[in-house]
């Protein structure tokens, strides 16, 4: 057997050859394609968010020493079908004070902003919803969706703790908008190209070295840690922290409407972690993939459970921030440091180096960077430890 | 056709948003009818095939002017549910104000010739973008530059001074 | 490009939308539904609601917003640059310099004036 046929793109073909086959005109056979790549993509979705929401229960309770969902079916895996079941068949209960079409419509917006994203993840080559040529444009703005969502579900429940929450997702997730976005530029910027597949495409060759993870590990580091706060995770999660408000902007859903919180908010996880995958991974890329095509998805699939079994590591380990630790670790040390980088990638890569010497240049340039703002950072915290201040939160200058 | 069709259901959108936006009773409402206005404008955009154009709209619009917006309302009033009527004793003049300025512009854009062309839109729209901005347009663009720079600095100087 | 090449995200649009939408509308033909005062007040821990929710808030939170507009829009200047960067003479490059270096003293106010600080 050819392995060179095991790929996705041919099922496609095959596809197209059967319609054409029972005589449909090109205009339609292209119209099923799309409805049914639709389809498949929101069943994907939905079963992948039921195996992600097992993991990281899982994993955090193996983490924090406990079992976790084990009595439905083996390992509690049918644990996610189970309470699918009991949510669909709950009260559906609206606050009597709530603002109704817009209480009802934040969830719905916030799962349909996060299988718009799901459009331009490539989970093989060529294997993407839409390859367009704006794609990290794209996720940019399918993102500010998911923020106006969380504002909706603040205002309309009247509920102090919900707004209140819904106010510190939009200050946490505008702040942190700006470094992932800077960070996601410089692979654009290495690349040459805003296309998903095309970023995942031009980080092949030198086996697995070119992966921008190892030329900008920094870029990726701070994509991380913004992923982070954009996926409303701890340490970042001050925006649902129970101690505090509760809830956060969610506290008056319950049922299905809950559900679909908690579903957009695994999947946003996933798509972060696939932008992650894609952009500084390699997505698709991987050993024998040029021979064998049906590989990539494997890989693409690994490495993005890889990140977010990483997101849900932290998750479970880290205590959380206090706000105005947030913010300003958000614009004193994240900004600066994505823009420094911005502007010394773009000078290296104007230098006109051969390939090999620009990725050591490019990796240089990055842990020098990275080593600086650790060094001023501890310094800053050195100083407000001496001042007698608070041991655990940096005092990062005020210029 | 297809174009057109959906050229025509986006602009009733849009309008019909905009309506909403000047006609709710509710502000928070205003607010939100505004943002789909600002997506009905985008996918037109799109069509007209100035995807730049189109994810900056969204970009911009929704994701920052919009929660600005949403924002300085929850700053400057406590928002409750109804706040009366939006009409004032000077609707009149507005809606005729606004009727004046439309009349004008349907009459300059029925004059003006935008220079239509049969030519396919470029490939690589986006470097071409990116290229005329450092060069054939480099004056306007770092005076946009300077224009972010001063409106930083005075939103500052509002917010601060106020503050402290 | 052509707008074809948008035209599976207005089919998902299509379709995802509506299923979005749809699941909402479920729990209320399946579940029980047996309303009453005490269960559709807003959650305030046990204790009874005051006052209405939506009470105005700080300026902090206007001027996040303010200074993600302005590196916002900064940020999409960036994008179509950096993707023709390979085509630009170092004047292109120096043209963004500039541009970075005036908001850069923009960033350097912000921050004197103790706009990241969160009180």
């Amino acid at each position: 057997m050819d392995l060179s046929q095991l790929d996705l793109r041919l099922i496609g073909v095959w596809f197209n050859n059967m319609l054409a086959g029972a005589g449909l005109a090109p205009g339609i056979i292209s119209l099923i394609n799309w409805v049914v790549g639709a389809l498949l993509l929101l069943i994907f979705a939905l079963t992948l968010a039921i195996a992600l929401i097992w993991i990281e229960r899982k994993l955090a309770a193996r983490l924090q020493d406990r079992l976790g969902p084990n009595r439905v079916g083996p390992y509690g895996l049918l644990q996610m079908v189970a309470d699918v079941l009991k949510l669909l068949t709950k009260e559906d209960i609206t606050p009597l004070e709530a603002d109704r079409v817009t209480y009802n419509l934040a969830p719905a917006l916030a799962v349909f902003q996060v299988m718009m994203a799901m459009a331009v993840i490539p989970f093989a080559n060529g294997v993407i919803g839409a390859d367009v040529n704006i794609g990290v444009l794209y996720l940019m703005a399918i993102g500010s969706v998911g923020a106006m969502a969380a504002l909706m579900a603040g205002w309309s429940s009247n509920n102090k703790y919900a707004l209140v929450g819904g106010f510190r997702v939009v200050a946490q997730l505008l702040s942190y908008e700006i470094p992932l976005v800077m960070a996601m530029l410089i692979p654009v910027l290495v690349a040459g190209t805003m296309r998903m597949n095309g970023l995942a495409e031009a980080q092949g060759g030198w086996f697995g070295l070119g992966w921008y993870v190892w030329t900008l590990p920094t870029a990726f580091l701070i994509f991380f840690i913004a992923a982070l706060a954009e996926g409303e995770r701890a340490p970042f999660d001050l925006l649902e922290a129970e101690s505090e408000i509760v809830a956060g902007f969610n506290i008056e859903y319950s049922g299905m409407k809950f559900a679909w919180f908690y579903l957009a908010f695994f999947l946003n996880s996933w798509v972060l972690a696939a932008v992650g995958a894609t952009i500084f991974l390699g997505g698709w890329q991987g050993p024998f993939v040029a021979q064998i095509p049906a590989l990539g998805v494997i890989y693409f699939i690994a490495k993005t459970l890889l990140l977010f079994f990483i997101q849900a590591w932290v998750r479970a380990t880290f205590p959380r921030l206090r706000i105005d630790q947030m913010m300003s670790f958000c614009w004193k040390v994240l900004v600066p440091m994505a823009l420094l980088l911005f502007i010394a990638v773009a000078v290296t890569l104007k230098l006109g180096l051969p390939q090999p010497v620009q990725g050591v240049a490019l990796l240089g340039l990055n842990l020098v960077i990275l080593l600086a703002t650790l060094a001023l950072v501890s310094r800053a915290q050195k100083r407000s430890v001496g001042a007698g201040k608070r041991a655990f939160a940096p005092e990062l200058p005020r210029l | 056709m297809a174009q057109q069709a959906l050229f025509l259901i986006m602009a009733v959108f849009t309008l019909g948003m905009a309506l909403g936006t000047v006609t709710s009773r509710n502000i928070f409402h205003s607010a939100l009818f505004l943002v789909g206005s600002f997506a009905g404008v985008a996918v037109i955009y799109f069509l007209l095939e100035a995807e730049f154009v189109g994810v900056a709209q969204i970009i911009i619009y929704i994701g920052a002017i919009a929660t600005l917006i949403i924002f300085a309302i929850m700053l400057s009033r406590s928002v409750t549910g109804q706040n009366g009527s939006p009409m004032n004793r000077q609707w009149a003049f507005a809606a005729l104000g606004a009727a004046l300025l439309f009349a004008a512009l349907a009459w300059l854009f029925s004059r003006v010739d935008f220079g239509s062309t049969a030519q396919p839109v470029p490939e690589d729209a986006i470097a071409l973008i990116g290229a005329g901005l450092v060069t054939e347009y480099v004056i306007p663009f770092e005076v946009a530059s300077i224009l972010l720079l001063v409106a930083l600095v005075g939103a500052i100087l509002i917010a601060r001074e106020r503050h402290s | 490009m052509t707008s074809a090449d948008y035209l599976p995200i207005l089919i998902l649009i299509l379709i995802a939308a509506p299923f979005a939408g749809i699941a909402i509308l479920l729990p209320s033909v399946l579940g029980p539904k047996n309303p009453n005062r005490m269960k559709q007040e807003a959650i305030e821990s046990g204790m009874i609601p005051f006052a209405d929710a939506r009470r105005r808030f700080p300026v902090q939170y206007y001027m996040v917003a303010v200074l993600f507009i302005i590196f916002d829009i900064e940020v999409i200047f960036l994008f179509p640059w950096a993707v023709s960067l390979n085509q630009l003479k170092i004047f292109g490059l120096i043209e963004m310099g500039v541009f970075l270096g005036i908001l850069l003293i923009g960033y350097l106010y912000v921050w004197k004036k103790g706009a990241f600080e969160w009180e």
